[in-house]
């Protein structure tokens, strides 16, 4: 008898922990809660630290899913996750044999850091809206013209008690450098300061690309956290920062400020954790089993994760951890049902 | 304007029956203002307010500048809530910024850690009979005249409009360091973008004007404008704000703390004097306004009536602008209609730059 | 315009302001070698310095101030390194700390 599994979220994670299960012979189906399979991927432009199109790797997955006529539930809002299968908001109830969540993240808000003025001032945008507008294939001011000095604002919603948000994304740090030296390509004649508190490379290849950015790219990092941007007069924008490597208080106007918005969890995910009887991590994102043997399991059994549900990853690690979610679901519903094939 | 942020932050604020505490500054400096604020109150607005001629400084200026210990402005503080309690109201306002984050320092202090609550209830007690009751709500005055903003608006003689070209009148508002970045919270639109002064200019017809340095503390600082080693800095705070705000070509400034009303009006002066800038237009210093003289223009009072001659820059210009008509001859006299002399005119007001000569041949004999 | 004098000035701002200082000769400073932008701010050069050891010469601070457009000073300074080398011998980013020196005093001796 067929086997089946109920992936919430059809993110990269949830995709590719379906296409992994499908070829274990497991029959996956993914509810998701957009219209639209792909996730925080779709209308990414370029992948760090290779500068390989977002497409590149989204859409094969995306192929296989239907050419494997994965069953897929869009538009669909999960309020209950037990081990035996997934409620949804309409009251409607999916039945399985395990069930993994897949859900990711929530992109940080930055209207909520006013100081930054989001949503105030034109030039002020987030690292999500700069990847939108290098893959509609134009970067510019909201006048149209071309920033001639960008500044890049790390952490902006990670590492910071004032917005609840402790924890690293992780991410930013690469993300920034990968879209300094875009904006370097793309303006070679501008100037581009990175503001950072730490730089953290953790990836393969993600320090030697800092290097290229300093060195080939001539990116200013300027170890120092914005304090705040305002509005010129001639809508140009004005920030402060220490350069905490002089010790001195600094200030500029820039064309373009480009924040770098951390991934926070989901908001829903105490709720489903309080309902499930698992648990949160301090930092809101659901708490793994144990940090080595059991990265992927829960505390119920029969419930799995998959990428971003449980911390801050990078879309090769989410991928890479699919197959690992896969292989410990194979395992669960093999001891669970011995005679199984 | 865009920011709606301010909508996220709102408070409690009482729409009637209010104890009045007043400012020392504000009384020495701006005493035309808390006498217009509570004529508008409760004349214009027919609010119940009550002026106690009991309470006392909040001695904050002293707190702040080392000399009074946080007990003793505990006892002070909770006194005055004692008074509050038994003149019967419960709602305190209070016309200054210093006086307001120390009542939310206060309350919160108390709150976080009830043993000093204990302890002042019993001070307050052992040093004056009397008792502790705490206020059901709290609110500088200005958040006061922002609730009203909409009812003043309605009674309006003229709104901010420069009568000759009827556009909008160019405001620089500014909000006193102690309003919200103590307490967020405490503040109408939260600190980064106070909506408390921006409400009353919008809804009475002037357009807010937001300049880089709109954040900018005036430099007042208490134990730093004090000392007279330390007024360098105190006034490059000032100087800082008029160099951003200048390219905006303001018509007026108006704020809502007694030091920021002071600082920003005075040290145009002392600017002038020093490095010879003039931040206003025609060689003239850039008003500065309360937001009661503000209020009282919108609604018609004479502006001598409101105490604007004892403003450091001038402010016939403005009322120029606004159309007020008022008696140039009536600047100087006093409440029995008999003249009380007048000060040097020197730079940054309207008269003639002679006696800034003059003056300075006194300070070099001097 | 005669100056008033009440006994205290207007404090000049501390901060490196990017929209003033010239960063011409900066530019052409990074130019000539690229890897300057390469400094971590690790302090290795600072804490090995023979000069910093005993006087209030920080290398680190110094380069970095430069590349901000800082050079008021800069030049005396650099006279305070003794050339010995240790700095590049500890340098995480193999950044030729000591040719620095040279370009340094080799470009800034107008300022």
């Amino acid at each position: 008898m067929v086997k089946r599994v109920v992936i919430v979220g059809g993110g990269a994670a949830g995709m590719q922990t379906a296409l992994e299960l499908k070829s274990r012979g497991i029959e996956p189906m993914i509810v998701e809660r957009d219209i639209e399979l792909g996730g925080k991927v779709r209308g990414w432009h370029k992948l760090f630290p290779s500068f390989t199109p977002a497409g590149d790797v989204l859409k094969p997955i995306a192929e296989r899913i239907k050419a494997e006529r994965i069953r897929c539930f869009l538009g669909q809002d999960v309020v209950g996750i037990a081990s035996d299968g997934v409620t949804l908001r309409s009251g409607e109830r999916i039945l399985a044999d395990a069930v993994v969540i897949a859900t990711g993240f929530t992109l940080f808000d930055a209207h909520r850091k006013q100081e930054y003025g989001y949503g105030l001032y034109d030039n002020v945008i987030t690292s999500v809206d700069l990847e939108r507008m290098m893959n509609g294939g134009k970067v510019m001011l909201a006048d149209g013209s071309e920033p001639r000095r960008i500044a890049i604002l790390h952490c902006v919603g990670s590492r910071d008690e004032k917005v609840g948000q402790r924890h690293c994304s992780k991410v930013c740090c690469i993300t920034g450098v990968k879209q300094a030296i875009e904006l370097k390509q793309l303006f070679p004649t501008a100037d581009v300061f990175n503001f950072y508190m730490d730089i953290r490379m953790f990836g393969p290849g993600y320090e030697e690309l800092y290097r290229e950015a300093q060195e080939k790219y001539n990116v200013h990092f300027v170890r120092g956290r914005i304090s705040e941007a305002a509005e010129t007069i001639n809508k140009r924008i004005q920030i402060k920062a220490e350069d905490t490597l002089t010790g001195r208080p600094l200030r500029m106007t820039v064309d373009m400020l480009v924040l770098l918005v951390g991934m926070n969890a989901n908001y829903e995910n105490g709720d489903l954790a309080a309902k499930s009887g698992l648990s949160l991590a301090p930092n809101g994102y659901f708490m793994a089993q144990n940090s080595f043997l059991g990265t992927v399991c829960s505390e119920c059994e029969g419930i799995f994760f998959a990428g971003a549900a449980t911390a801050p990853k990078s879309l090769a690690d989410t991928l890479a951890e699919a197959s690992l979610t896969a292989s410990k679901v194979d395992e669960f519903l093999r001891n669970k049902f011995p005679s199984w094939q | 304007m865009k920011r709606a942020s301010w909508q996220e932050y709102q408070k409690d604020i009482a729409d009637d029956k209010y104890y009045y505490a007043r400012s020392c500054i504000r009384q020495n400096f701006f005493p035309g203002s808390e006498r217009a604020f509570l004529n508008i109150l409760a004349n214009d607005l027919g609010k119940d307010i009550y002026d106690d001629p009991l309470h006392t400084s909040c001695t904050g200026i002293g707190y702040h500048s080392d000399v009074v210990p946080l007990e003793t402005i505990m006892t002070v503080v909770a006194r005055q809530f004692a008074l509050m309690a038994e003149a019967g109201y419960e709602n305190f306002i209070s016309s200054c910024i210093t006086s307001f984050g120390i009542y939310n320092e206060v309350l919160s202090t108390w709150e976080e850690f009830p043993e000093t609550e204990e302890r002042t209830r019993r001070y307050l007690k052992e040093a004056t009979g009397r008792e502790l009751v705490k206020p059901r709500s709290i609110a500088h005055t200005s958040d006061v005249m922002f609730t009203h903003r909409h009812s003043i608006a309605r009674k309006a003689k003229r709104r901010l409009v420069n009568i000759h070209t009827g556009e909008p009148l160019r405001v620089v508002e500014h909000i006193g360091c102690h309003y919200a970045k103590i307490f967020p919270k405490s503040g109408i639109g939260g600190s980064e973008f106070p909506y408390v002064l921006a409400g009353m200019i919008e809804s009475w017809g002037g357009q807010v004007v937001d300049y880089p340095e709109r954040r900018h503390c005036c430099g007042f600082g208490f134990r730093n404008y004090l000392a007279q080693a330390n007024r360098g800095y105190s006034i490059a705070n000032s100087h800082k704000k008029l160099e951003s705000m200048a390219p905006y070509k303001p018509d007026f400034i108006v704020a809502n703390c007694p030091g920021c009303t002071m600082f920003l009006d005075k040290w145009q002066y002392a600017i002038a004097e020093m490095d010879g800038t003039i931040y206003g237009a025609d060689g003239k210093g850039i008003p500065v306004l309360t937001y009661e003289e503000m209020a009282g223009l919108v609604l018609g009072y004479d502006p001598w009536e409101l105490g604007m001659q004892f403003h450091q820059v001038d402010v016939e210009p403005l009322l120029d602008k606004l159309g007020v008509e008022y008696d140039p001859k009536a600047k100087y006299l006093g409440k029995d209609g008999k003249y009380i002399g007048e000060p040097k005119p020197v730079a940054v007001n309207c008269e003639s730059e002679r006696y800034i000569y003059e003056m300075k041949e006194n300070l070099e004999r001097w | 315009m005669a100056v008033t004098n009440f006994g205290y000035g207007i404090n000049r701002p501390r901060a490196i302001d990017l929209d003033t200082n010239d960063l011409r000769k900066s530019r052409d400073i990074i130019a000539e070698m690229p890897e300057l932008q390469t400094c971590i701010g690790c302090g290795s050069c600072t804490a090995s310095c023979t000069a910093g050891n005993l006087t209030d010469f920080n290398f680190r601070k110094l380069h970095t101030s430069v590349r901000r457009g800082e050079y008021k000073g800069a030049y005396e300074e650099i006279g305070k390194c003794m050339l010995c080398g240790k700095c590049r011998l500890v340098c995480p980013r193999g950044i030729n700390t000591r040719g620095l020196v040279m370009l340094l005093k080799r470009k800034l001796g107008d300022f």
